[in-house]
């Protein structure tokens, strides 16, 4: 029975994790490749409606790679955003005194969840206008959540009787928030921003809508244009961005996980 | 030296209080231990020291560095608790810190430099019988007991003169709870602190204090004393219902072998002549004696009925004694030793097994009797 279970967690930790990035990510390279390569390149003739579309003559794998730069930058700002906002709120949420607050702060990061992402781009264009801006904000917004949420329970779920511990030795409450809860709590918080910034590589390629450009530049020019191949283009290319940054992270948060004591 | 003088703690929203109007001395180098049943406010009360809690109303006071009479409550609650050692159940060793670092909490909050406290930290886990190198190790690689020693020597790292333990062997198993215990008593020897000991368990309570404070729900003091005299005199019917029906057997806990024994008992020498040795069991009237050599070291024993019409030397029949008791153990351990074995006395013998006395069931028994006989001569 045990055998078993092991024998199904190792086949589902090989199919997911190293198909997924060792098989199926070289394999939709080289789809998007042939793709751009011979599709895109070849057929797209200068000062035509498609190329106007994608706003340059020269589609290739230049483009592309600037799209992916693109899409990079929105994540990494809207996330960095992010967790300079929500990990403060989270851990202001587990204060004395703050904690009544965290049904507001959880909820308002709920609502930025919640929403849909491309309505939330549609209100905010309104307010902020298009562009790169706009698109921060709506990510940035998305991203809150997990983060505040990761944060809060990471330090709640720190062991009672260490925070005890720590007060009746004579840390300080600054001490034991930097010095125990803080790297204690770490890898939940972690696993916070991880999920933010996987939600955000899909998220962000509806930036293309209110030109924030990104990989969704593709997609939103091949749908009026009937152009299956720049939409798989930009879909692969945001699919795979999706799994990589998961991947990382993910082998990162393997390696902070704390040795916990069970007493 | 701690002083509880009158008092008092309700918690925010409480009618009742948590720990009632408590007056108590713990003198200095003693342990005292709080003990009674859930809700009796046993923790509480000792979270007033450090001021974890604090109290609604009264005062306590330690005996600091400079061994001046301080009230908590006038002092700064970090530096307070800076300088006094805190040992908790679960012990809350930090998960993410090496023994080291664990060790040298307090140590490095008030700055002591790298080597001084790397130096501490060995001298410590010394102290605890612990290898040198378990420094560099995390909490989850030692076992249960191991991190209560550990849990231990982070609350002395300092060498407060003043600690606080709340059921520190509480999370362990019977075996090296006693182990610990034990242990612990012997530090407690050579370092003297002055100590606050929670416990729920009254045999914990009898065997760690010096004295013991038993707290009714409510926190009200039933009585405080040594653990002999609660055994002995108990206050009231709450305190004997608390320690027990069985309280004449647990006083045999208090009382050590060395005590009551036949400190001059009838031996024979493992050279000695047959015959000689049958005259002088007979003449004592003893069906077998313990034969020892000549620096007193145990043999074993010879009957008088493998001996009769014999000749030769009392070694030639010797048979090889089952047990012997050290000086230290205590009385209850010893009869328990004498049922196991189902003899009728048993050789007593020091650290190099050298014979020190006898005793027997006998000698036991009159043991309790006196002390009953004392105990109710007081209660008329």
């Amino acid at each position: 029975m045990k055998e078993d279970t092991n024998f199904w967690q190792r086949l589902r930790r090989i199919t997911i994790k190293d198909m997924m990035s060792w098989t199926v990510i070289p394999v939709l390279m080289i789809i998007v490749s042939v793709l751009v390569y011979n599709r895109l390149l070849l057929t797209i003739e200068p000062g035509s409606m498609e190329a106007n579309m994608l706003g340059s003559y020269e589609i290739g794998f230049k483009r592309v790679g600037d799209a992916i730069t693109e899409h990079l930058r929105l994540i990494l700002v809207s996330t960095s955003l992010a967790i300079a906002v929500a990990v403060p709120a989270g851990i202001l949420i587990t204060r004395q005194g703050f904690r009544d607050f965290s049904g507001l702060i959880l909820g308002v990061a709920n609502v930025g969840q919640s929403v849909p992402s491309i309505a939330i781009l549609a209100v905010f264009m309104g307010i902020l206008g298009i562009g790169f801006k706009t698109a921060v904000f709506a990510l940035w917004l998305y991203a809150l959540l997990p983060i505040v949420r990761n944060t809060a329970i990471g330090i709640e779920e720190v062991d009672p009787n260490v925070i005890e511990a720590a007060t009746g030795m004579g840390m300080t409450s600054r001490q034991i928030l930097l010095q125990i809860e803080l790297p204690l709590s770490f890898p939940v918080m972690f696993a916070g921003m991880r999920t933010a910034a996987v939600i955000n590589v899909g998220t962000a390629a509806l930036g293309a809508f209110i030109g924030a450009g990104g990989l969704g530049t593709f997609i939103i020019a091949g749908i009026p244009l009937m152009r299956d191949s720049l939409i798989l283009v930009g879909a692969i290319l945001t699919a795979i961005m999706a799994i990589l940054v998961d991947f990382i992270l993910g082998k990162i948060q393997d390696r902070l996980v704390v040795p916990t004591a069970s007493a | 030296m701690i002083k509880f003088e009158n008092v008092t703690k309700i918690y925010p929203g409480m009618s009742s209080p948590a720990v009632d109007n408590l007056s108590f001395t713990v003198p200095t180098g003693e342990i005292c231990t709080i003990v009674g049943p859930s809700g009796c406010g046993k923790t509480t009360a000792m979270k007033l020291v450090n001021r974890l809690i604090d109290a609604t109303d009264g005062a306590i006071h330690v005996l600091d560095e400079r061994d001046e009479m301080s009230n908590v409550l006038e002092m700064d609650p970090i530096q307070l608790r800076r300088s006094i050692g805190y040992i908790i159940q679960q012990i809350g060793l930090f998960p993410h810190r090496t023994i080291l670092e664990n060790i040298g909490t307090v140590p490095q909050l008030l700055d002591w430099d790298e080597a001084r406290i790397r130096h501490r930290a060995e001298e410590l886990v010394t102290m605890m019988n612990m290898p040198v190198d378990f420094l560099e190790r995390y909490p989850h690689e030692l076992s249960g007991g191991q991190r209560q020693r550990i849990g231990v020597a982070r609350g002395m790292a300092t060498d407060p003169p003043v600690m606080l333990m709340d059921e520190p062997f509480g999370a362990i198993d019977p075996i090296n709870r006693n182990i610990l215990q034990n242990e612990f008593l012997r530090l407690q020897q050579e370092i003297k602190k002055t100590i606050l000991f929670v416990t729920h368990d009254i045999d914990e309570a009898i065997k760690m204090g010096d004295k013991i404070c038993i707290l009714n729900v409510g926190g009200l003091l039933e009585q405080y004393d040594s653990p002999a005299n609660i055994l002995a005199y108990p206050a009231n019917e709450f305190v004997e219902d608390f320690v027990g029906a069985d309280r004449a057997l647990k006083r045999l806990n208090l009382v050590r072998v060395e005590e009551v024994m036949n400190s001059r008992p009838p031996l024979l020498q493992a050279t000695q002549d047959v015959e000689q040795a049958v005259g002088f069991m007979t003449e004592k009237k003893i069906r077998f004696a313990y034969v020892v050599d000549s620096a007193q070291t145990l043999k074993g024993y010879v009957r008088v009925k493998d001996l009769k019409g014999k000749t030769g030397w009392v070694e030639e029949y010797l048979e090889p004694a089952a047990t012997s008791i050290q000086l230290t153990t205590n009385l209850k351990d010893a009869l328990s030793e004498m049922l196991v074995v189902d003899y009728a006395n048993v050789c007593v013998v020091d650290g190099q097994n050298r014979v020190r006395g006898l005793i027997d069931t006998k000698m036991i028994h009159e043991s309790v009797i006196e002390s009953n006989a004392v105990a109710e001569g007081e209660e008329v």
